[in-house]
């Protein structure tokens, strides 16, 4: 089990985001939400550059069992993309909150960071 | 709809199983990993609680009449041998209901068949055994392990199994308690163990003891779609024909006065027409699935399984699509069009690729 780290934030739909101290956001998948998909063999990340709205699919995660999308949980432009996940998608299971991000993305309204849950919260929502 | 549990329940919890929903049984997807389960029984040897699978035993004088005319592959082949013979079960129009093993076990016969389909079956059989001397009884008093991959004899050996080294692919041994066939889901050299339920949980403990690893039904899956083996309601159904499926082999048409269920219907089928039942092979960055259009240049086709080949390192699925591709097509994923290779199944079998 690997431990919510008490930087981050989440969506209801198993997104993660960590704000970087230059106004960035990082975001990834949780570790309830990799647990539920398996093992990941495959990962579509988004194009550097393109605009983000909230919830539009930006990226596509495929497990042995499954093809799940990815939903935006920030608005903004994506600045990074993390391609060591195109050829090691196993890394997602193995450190989704750290070394298993998907993107980097400037917000656009940084209004957005402040309605998403608190660790805690997203934690009770996992165990319902 | 009240959820089954295995005999072996309790074990799958303490091997950290995830358990899920599995046509109305509580069964193991995997216990930590599907890649890592499924490369244990390429590799070595893993055990598979398959208790959920269903077991019916015949009574009666005419069982070898009733097979006969049940099941499109004829039991005349291992009438005089302890042996297992695989056949799909077809209705009337030549539709497949479902596939099973029948077991000669000397004194009677035993189907083992899918468990989505268990209550259907029961039925079926029921009626279609109405003119024969014959009963079949649904057995609830056995559990099934399969053990499976190139170190399943040793495994077996090592604890008391010791007259199995010789069997062939569907041989048997019984007795009172215990039936063994070579038999499996996997591709690899293994064995399907039927004890009674009191037994089950001593075996299972014992073949964790010599090293077996459990292995979870995940992995089964990407195992046997490894070995180009249908799957019941995904790559087949009662909608389909054995020629589309990939089963012609099992249409045993040799006893030209023998009659079957479904007979009839198969003779007029235009073979050259039907469709046909191939793998896929998708080596660009992408994964097949359930539901992807096929094109090629002569028709089109569409995937049934599909998931990642974790053997291959790359994407494998079955299809079921017009002939004429001459081995290569396309296929949707998600708006992009991607090249795609079609080939004779399996892509696996005993440890050897044969793509």
């Amino acid at each position: 089990m690997n431990e919510i780290p008490g930087d981050l934030k989440f969506k209801k739909s198993h997104e993660w985001v960590r704000v970087e101290t230059d106004g960035s956001v990082t975001i990834g998948i949780s570790d309830h939400a990799q647990n539920l998909l398996g093992d990941i063999v495959f990962v579509e990340l988004p194009e550097i550059g393109a605009q983000m709205s909230t919830e539009d699919e930006v990226a596509i995660v495929e497990s042995v069992k499954a093809a799940s999308d990815v939903y935006s949980p920030i608005s903004g432009e994506i600045i990074e993309v993390n391609e060591v996940l195109l050829d090691n998608p196993e890394i997602i299971n193995e450190s989704p909150y750290h070394e298993g991000w998907f993107y980097k993305l400037q917000p656009s309204d940084s209004e957005e960071i402040n309605e998403l849950l608190s660790p805690e919260q997203y934690g009770d929502i996992c165990e319902e | 709809m009240a959820i089954n549990k295995t005999r072996l329940y309790k074990q799958h919890i303490e091997h950290n199983a995830k358990m899920v929903d599995f046509s109305g049984w509580n069964m193991p997807i995997n216990y930590g990993s599907q890649i890592n389960e499924h490369k244990i029984v390429r590799s070595s040897a893993g055990i598979f609680d398959v208790s959920h699978m269903t077991v019916f035993d015949l009574f009666g004088s005419e069982q070898e009449a009733f097979l006969r005319k049940l099941l499109p592959n004829d039991i005349g082949k291992i009438i005089n041998n302890q042996k297992g013979l695989y056949s799909p079960l077809l209705d009337e129009s030549g539709g497949i209901l479902d596939d099973l093993i029948v077991y000669n076990m000397g004194n009677n016969f035993r189907i083992i068949s899918n468990c989505a389909t268990s209550a259907q079956n029961h039925e079926w059989f029921i009626k279609q055994s109405s003119k024969f001397d014959v009963a079949v009884s649904f057995n609830e008093d056995v559990s099934i392990i399969a053990v499976q991959g190139p170190e399943s004899v040793k495994k077996l050996n090592k604890i008391g199994f010791n007259d199995i080294n010789n069997l062939s692919n569907f041989d048997i041994k019984c007795d009172a308690s215990v039936m063994i066939a070579k038999t499996g889901y996997t591709g690899e050299e293994g064995f399907e163990i039927i004890v009674n339920n009191s037994e089950v949980i001593s075996l299972w403990k014992k073949l964790i003891d010599v090293g077996a690893s459990p292995i979870g039904l995940g992995a089964r899956d990407t195992l046997r779609l490894e070995a180009g083996l249908n799957l019941y309601g995904v790559d087949m159904d009662q909608t389909n024909n054995p020629y589309e499926s990939n089963l012609s082999w099992t249409i045993d048409l040799n006893d030209t006065d023998r009659d079957f269920i479904g007979k009839k219907a198969l003779s007029l089928i235009d073979k050259n027409i039907s469709k046909e039942l191939k793998g896929v092979i998708l080596k660009e960055r992408s994964i097949l699935r359930s539901g992807q259009v096929i094109s090629h240049e002569n028709g089109t086709g569409e995937i049934l399984s599909g998931t990642f080949s974790p053997t291959l390192g790359y994407s494998i699925g079955m299809a079921r699509l017009d002939k004429g591709h001459n081995n290569k097509g396309k296929v949707q994923i998600r708006n992009k069009e991607f090249n795609i290779e079609i080939i004779s199944l399996p892509f696996l079998r005993k440890g050897k690729i044969k793509v």
